[in-house]
């Protein structure tokens, strides 16, 4: 027998455990189900284990802010499910998913994906040395095991998370050995107009601008306006070279963390097969959702960065506000008490998301990372090139699924995860078409890979 | 490839990791144990057999796939460690069995 519950909670980062609490606050039975080992997410990861005594400091208060997040969750009725891989939604509400021993299916009146978002990747030459990896990847090792990159480090990209990863590394002792933006002028002037309406989320603007000065305070210098960004090594990275200001340069150093803003996780939204958006100023799909979160598909609603990238402030919000229209759904409450309950989290919602439309100008993906050179490697884990896909392009294939049959791309473990954006880049740019009308993978569940054993598991588990 | 900031304290497990003897605090993941413990990489390309390490530490990627207890293809950044755990480096793609 499956089991059955009202709702079913996927993800624990601020979308989901606030959620979760709101919807088991009002007497549904919900079931969270993570692939974490505890609950936080990628933003608050760890936040209830992290080394507070090494670490309080570095992190900053909009980390430590989660502890409130979690706490109410495990005071909930909610039903926490960590280490649980979910690798199959269907539009009937049911889940299937894995404890990595037993693969199981979970019947829920209603779901809310919160499955947050992933670092954009950063296809430039060399990005696959080890050494290399996202700027978000080196937070998340600070936050979960203390750890930084051990020796010279170079930070280059571009977003809010760049300046604040500097910050925190080098507070934790590392040494930076360049800091490399590529945002560009005309950034600038296209992200201006949007200034004044981004005043309404002032704190916001005044958190970029302490983090500015703080990494100014660290003696730490800020290269802007960089271009052709390459990493270079043998057998790990050891190097890296970038244009400014019309001339060459190179910095020797044994990380390289890259950094480009952050794209909804779409897995779960496009498997179970609902309607997508294209949003232009951050070249990124989401899920086509109502005020609620709720999807295409009735029983699915999406709330947090998952359904477009607002932070996790508005996260928790959206959390929130899903799991009201849920509980109104579910008989629990009318529609009037669902609406006074909301309003404030809506206006509060709106005002968080002020400044957005400028952030996501200035945070504009560089160029090169969306259309990237015929050498660089866009498909990481089949290693199909730009040049490869260019070329499959003039003998005929029309898009990412057509490519897959050429090349590959798209079809190893990662399932497109790391490339799926660029590829759509590619292809736009070499039929002059937009990406838009390029479009996505098809994806096919498993999602996540999940063994033959679990499966014959689950059999068992049945009886 | 990684340093830890502060002492190990608190409870650890000891793992094999390519043959070697390693303790680590219990709780963290293979990912972070293996990148504290070695400046090299987590498996080789299944393509052109260059070595890979992890690039996004949170499930996506899939550049941390190691042979964990016997098992292959698991995730080390999803992973926790175990006492007694044996990891291996995951060397380019599976060959069919003899």
């Amino acid at each position: 027998m499956s089991e059955t519950v009202d709702l079913a909670v996927i993800g624990a980062g601020p979308a989901g455990l606030a959620a979760a609490t709101v919807a088991a606050d009002h007497g549904l039975s919900v079931i969270l189900l993570d692939e974490q080992p505890a609950p936080g997410g990628q933003i608050y990861r760890n936040i209830e284990n992290f080394d507070k005594a090494a670490l309080e400091e570095n992190l900053g208060e909009d980390y430590t802010k989660g502890r409130a997040i979690a706490e109410a969750f495990r005071a909930s009725n909610a039903d926490y499910r960590p280490g649980a891989t979910v690798w199959r939604v269907d539009a009937d509400g049911s889940i299937a998913w894995t404890d990595g021993t037993t693969a199981r299916i979970l019947k829920a009146g209603r779901i809310i994906a919160a499955t947050g978002a992933l670092e954009r990747p950063v296809p430039i030459p060399g990005w696959t040395l080890p050494g290399v990896m996202g700027a978000g990847a080196a937070q998340i090792m600070l936050k979960s095991a203390a750890m930084v990159p051990d020796g010279p480090t170079v930070i280059a990209g571009n977003g809010p998370l760049l300046y604040l990863v500097a910050n925190q590394l080098y507070s934790a002792g590392t040494e930076i050995a360049a800091i490399l933006e590529t945002t560009r002028f005309r950034d600038y002037v296209s992200a201006a107009p949007y200034a004044f309406a981004a005043m309404r989320a002032n704190e916001y603007l005044s958190k970029g601008a302490k983090l500015m000065q703080n990494l100014k305070n660290k003696g730490l210098k800020v290269q802007s306006a960089v271009s052709n960004l390459a990493a270079h090594g043998n057998g790990r990275f050891q190097k890296i070279t970038y244009t400014a200001h019309s001339s060459e340069h190179e910095v020797e150093a044994n990380a390289l963390l890259l950094h480009q803003g952050v794209v909804p996780n779409v897995q779960i939204t496009r498997q179970v097969g609902a309607d997508h958006e294209w949003y232009e100023p951050q070249r990124y799909w989401r899920p086509r959702t109502d005020q609620w979160g709720t999807t295409s598909i009735k029983t699915l609603a999406v709330a947090g960065d998952g359904a477009g990238i607002f932070g996790a402030e508005a996260a928790a919000l959206a959390g929130k506000l899903a799991a009201l229209e849920t509980v109104h759904r579910a008989g629990k409450i009318d529609e009037l008490q669902r609406d006074v309950e909301a309003g404030p989290l809506m206006r509060e919602h709106n005002r968080i998301a002020g400044v957005r439309p400028l952030l996501d100008r200035l945070y504009h993906p560089a160029p090169e990372v969306l259309t990237p050179t015929d050498e660089t490697l866009v498909c990481r884990c089949e290693e199909v090139t730009a040049g490869d896909i260019r070329k499959c392009v003039e003998e005929g294939a029309t898009g990412p699924n057509q490519l897959k049959a050429y090349t590959r791309c798209g079809m190893g473990p990662c399932q497109g995860r790391m490339c799926g954006l660029t590829v759509a880049e590619v292809i736009a740019d070499a039929r002059g078409k937009t990406a838009e009308e390029i479009g996505y993978y098809r994806l096919r569940p498993p999602i996540k890979p999940v063994t033959l054993g679990e499966l014959a598991a689950m059999e068992d588990a049945a009886d | 490839m990684f340093r830890r900031t502060t002492e190990i304290k608190g409870e650890t497990v000891a793992i094999r990791f390519d043959g070697q003897r390693i303790v680590v605090p219990a709780g963290e993941t293979v990912a972070a144990a293996v990148l504290a413990n070695n400046s090299g990489h987590t498996r080789t390309s299944v393509v052109s057999g260059e070595a890979r390490a992890p690039y996004c530490l949170m499930g996506t990627c899939f550049e941390c796939l190691m042979e964990i207890d016997g098992i292959a293809n698991r995730q080390a950044c999803m992973t926790i460690v175990a006492e007694g755990m044996t990891i291996n480096r995951q060397q380019g793609k599976r060959e069919m069995p003899e």
